[in-house]
């Protein structure tokens, strides 16, 4: 009866390790195998066209003769409304973590906390569809604008899905200054708000940029609520009060017309490496906020 | 004849203190006279961290603290007639773990007077040095003022706060067990500060160490979970006190 006992156990332990372990490794070939296929694709626009072309091209005609891949506008166009949505996001995010963290009581807190994550529940399309209806006559009415879908629209969009990201990672990082300084500044005689801006955000401040860098990634691979909300329109903006077409919608909106094999089928694909080059460098750069965090 | 009460720097009067339900301090009265030091003692649980919390407003946030009955600094009621900041500026408190804060050793001394104020390079130089002295430290870290404060030793840290809250120029000075984690030669040199520093300032001392207690304080006050049994003067505390708890509390025969 043990001994049985025994053999099952051990059988379990095999099953459940080897079910782990390939778990893990499929994870990581999913991975390599979507990062060759996306390289393969996209690099098979270069046999024909010039990289240097594609790199600093200023005029996206993918089906004109002959064609153009210069994709300046479409990076401007995502480098315009993320910094954009970083702007407007930043300071709200500081003030409702600092707010949320710091200040309110804890019941407060705690329907707060639960309200900046509701709004990361929203699916973006919804958010996007909204924004629509909403924002964008908004804008058009306050800036006398033609249209109202340009680029600040998707910012002040983006800004709000930055915010759940944002707001509770650095709340997290507030949280986790060890609560001696604050004693000690407060003991020295600090007010509230000096021992927060003097003491709590630079200690905080490491974890806080690893936040912004999650929120900056978040946000520059949106893709359908930008797509619905910034025009669209692949020129080099020169404001943010123009309409704009980021890489995202730019591969969203030609994939389905593109003919496979095409030289703009491979285009989407070679837009499709920058962004992940890009989404990489900045995850890259918070994992080492976060790791210098966890040192210090 | 001199008044009494007109030496009396803090009073405290029928205080009362729980969180929650849960009551630490009961009927608390005592007066605490400028450049003394009081030490209180008494076995863990007795309230006597609540009750430097409670000098020092530091429950001020904390949802579950509730206290009735009266403290006066200089006749001033603390809780009804001073923002906690103005209190703690004058009432400094030395926590039993260092609390440095993430700056150099010059910084840390330096950001309570430039907090108030001070920003004259060679006043600020001037307190540094001063506090580090009167806290026993200036020897051991005058070359090295820029080094992080968090990479002195434990008790080399314990002496910079102590410095860091006389560089506010408090009145009075709170000490939670500040040498609960130091080593006798750390110990003595806290002591020693202590002792001259009566000068200028009244102190209070927190101390699970008894002896301790016996060696710096003027007078000694004894609490036993809540409730103060006995203040006198400390000699008479050590060898003929009033209460029989308090007897077997010094003489350590004690739970
Ligand atoms: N912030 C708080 N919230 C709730 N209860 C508390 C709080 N601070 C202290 N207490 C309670 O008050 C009682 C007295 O604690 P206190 O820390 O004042 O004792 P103490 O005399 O300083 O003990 P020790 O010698 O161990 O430091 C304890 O029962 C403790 O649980
Ligand atoms: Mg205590």
């Amino acid at each position: 009866m043990k001994s049985v006992r025994r053999i099952w156990n051990r059988i379990v332990e095999f099953v459940i390790e080897k079910a782990i372990f390939l778990a893990g490794i499929l994870s990581i070939v999913f991975v390599v195998l979507i990062f060759v296929f996306l390289l393969k694709e996209g690099l098979s626009l270069f046999k024909e066209y010039s990289p240097l072309a594609f790199l600093f091209g200023t005029k996206w005609y993918p089906i004109s003769h002959p064609p153009s891949f210069g994709i300046v506008p479409l990076l401007l166009g995502s480098v315009v409304v993320t910094l954009g949505s970083i702007v407007i996001a930043v300071p709200l995010g500081v003030g409702a973590a600092i707010y949320v963290g710091e200040v309110a009581p804890v019941w407060l807190r705690e329907i707060l906390k639960a309200t900046v994550e509701f709004l990361a529940a929203i699916p973006s399309i919804v958010l996007g569809f909204i924004g629509l209806v909403t924002l964008v006559p908004l804008v058009k009415q306050v800036f006398h604008l033609q249209t109202g879908l340009t680029a600040i629209s998707g910012s002040i969009m983006l800004a709000f899905m930055a915010m759940p990201t944002i707001v509770s990672m650095m709340e997290d990082a507030l949280r986790a200054v060890p609560s001696s300084y604050r004693y000690g500044a407060i003991a020295l005689g600090a007010t509230r708000w000096q021992t927060i801006w003097r003491v709590m955000l630079p200690a905080a401040s490491s974890g806080m940029l690893a936040a912004v860098m999650l929120g900056i990634g978040r946000v520059i691979g949106e893709t359908m609520a930008v797509m619905m909300i910034t025009g669209n329109a692949a020129g080099i903006p020169t404001s943010l009060m123009q309409p704009v077409r980021t890489m995202t919608a730019t591969i969203a909106a030609e994939m389905g017309e593109a003919v496979q094999g095409s030289d703009h089928y491979f285009s989407l694909f070679a837009i499709g490496i920058v962004l992940f080059i890009i989404t990489f460098a900045i995850n890259l750069t918070a994992a080492f906020f976060i790791n210098r965090r966890s040192k210090a | 004849m001199v008044d009494e009460t007109s030496k009396d720097k803090l009073v405290v009067k029928d205080l009362n203190v729980r969180y929650g339900t849960k009551e630490v301090l009961r009927q608390i009265s005592f007066a605490v006279r400028s450049n003394e030091i009081l030490g209180i003692i008494g076995p863990a649980n007795s309230g006597k961290t609540s009750l430097l919390r409670t000098l020092n407003r530091l429950n001020d946030n904390d949802a579950a603290f509730s206290m009735s009955g009266t403290v006066t600094l200089d006749g001033q009621d603390i809780y009804k007639k001073m923002a906690p900041h103005t209190l703690r500026r004058k009432m400094g408190i030395i926590f039993a773990l260092p609390t440095p804060l993430p700056l150099s050793i010059y910084e840390n001394i330096a950001y309570g007077p430039k907090l108030h104020g001070t920003r004259n390079k060679t006043a600020l130089n001037e307190i540094i040095e001063r506090t580090l002295r009167a806290s026993f430290l200036w020897d051991e870290v005058k070359d090295r003022l820029d080094m992080p404060a968090m990479k002195l030793s434990g008790g080399q840290q314990q002496r910079l706060c102590i410095a860091r809250t006389l560089a506010v120029e408090p009145e009075i000075i709170l000490y939670d067990e500040p040498c609960s984690g130091l080593d006798p030669i750390s110990t003595a040199k806290v002591e020693e500060a202590m002792t001259l520093l009566t000068k200028q300032f009244t102190q209070i001392l927190v101390t699970n160490n008894t002896k301790q207690a016996a060696r710096v304080s003027d007078r000694t006050a004894f609490f036993l979970t809540g409730e103060l049994v006995e203040i006198d003067e400390t000699q008479r505390i050590f060898t003929v006190p009033c209460d029989q708890r308090t007897e077997d509390y010094v003489s350590g025969r004690f739970g």
